[in-house]
């Protein structure tokens, strides 16, 4: 049996407590959201909610946190077994669902903060415009221009009031290519980084980048 | 002193105005070929059917997000 206090310890002392009791939705669980959902749960964030109608296959292994033992599994199912591998706290709630207009409210509705982590431009289209119109005032963090490697520097987070999109909102995919380990794993994590600084902003009293 | 002429903005870039434009026609003048995108005028989002019916007011700042593949 795992001791909470001591499995959390050496957290930090003002954020720490805001992500547990936050709950954070990630939209797909491939490439983005294994390693989104995989940060957060290792940072500390109390609650997922992960919706993904996929299963995990061979060609997934170049980028997304999942194990040839895996191939043929739900993606939720095989991400949430993954995380509790690593952190017996964190609840998650797996949907094996394709999110549409219509289950967006009931899948996601009570959570703080939605991550798009989803591959194709419609879905990712689909669930930023239903988000703005039906939660205004909660953030929404997407990507867009992920593909390729290296240009480190063209990879930055855009603004637009509530929505956040991170990527170089350039770089197209070529056929055939998937998206590459090292740069879909930087920009989930920038997505997973400004989801911890939405909840905890550093100009918060007595909270700083220590 | 020349009058500046009616403009208006598309991510960072001058555009001529006019009377009648709609949002459509700003993805047009600035030859954006991607279909999937996040728009908004003025800070307002604007619907996926309403690109050819919302109107862009004189100096109005219009930000255009591709949305791309990939994840």
């Amino acid at each position: 049996m795992i001791d909470r206090e001591a499995y959390f310890s050496k957290r930090h002392p003002i954020a720490f407590p805001i992500w547990q009791r936050a709950v954070i939705g990630i939209a797909g669980a491939g490439g983005l959201g294994s390693i989104v959902a995989s940060s957060l749960a290792r940072a500390g964030i109390g609650k997922l909610i992960i919706a993904d109608f996929d299963t995990v296959s061979l060609e997934n292994l170049n980028r997304q946190q999942f194990t040839l033992q895996q191939i043929g599994e739900a993606k939720v199912h095989a991400l949430a077994s993954n995380i509790a591998g690593f952190n017996p706290f964190i609840a998650i709630e797996p949907h094996l669902v394709k999110v549409t207009p219509a289950n967006i409210d009931a899948l996601f509705g009570g959570c703080d903060i939605m991550i798009e982590a989803f591959d194709d431009a419609d879905q990712k289209e689909m669930l930023i415009h239903k988000w703005m119109e039906n939660y205004p005032a909660k953030p929404i963090i997407g990507a867009s221009g992920i593909s390729g490697y290296g240009n480190n520097e063209s990879i930055s987070i855009h603004r637009y009031d509530k929505l956040y999109i991170v990527g170089d909102l350039q770089s197209k995919l070529e056929d055939g290519i998937s998206p590459i380990a090292t740069r879909v794993a930087i920009i989930a994590n920038m997505q997973a980084n400004l989801a911890l600084e939405l909840l905890a902003p550093h100009n918060q009293e007595g909270n700083d980048n220590g | 002193m020349i009058m500046d002429r009616p403009s208006f903005i598309v991510n960072g870039h001058k555009l001529p105005w006019q009377e009648g434009l709609v949002v459509r026609d700003a993805l047009t003048m600035m030859t954006y070929t991607f279909k999937m995108l996040v728009i908004k005028v003025n800070g307002k989002l604007v619907k996926k059917g309403d690109y050819d019916s919302t109107p862009i007011p004189l100096n109005a700042e219009v930000e255009v997000i591709h949305l791309i593949s990939g994840g």
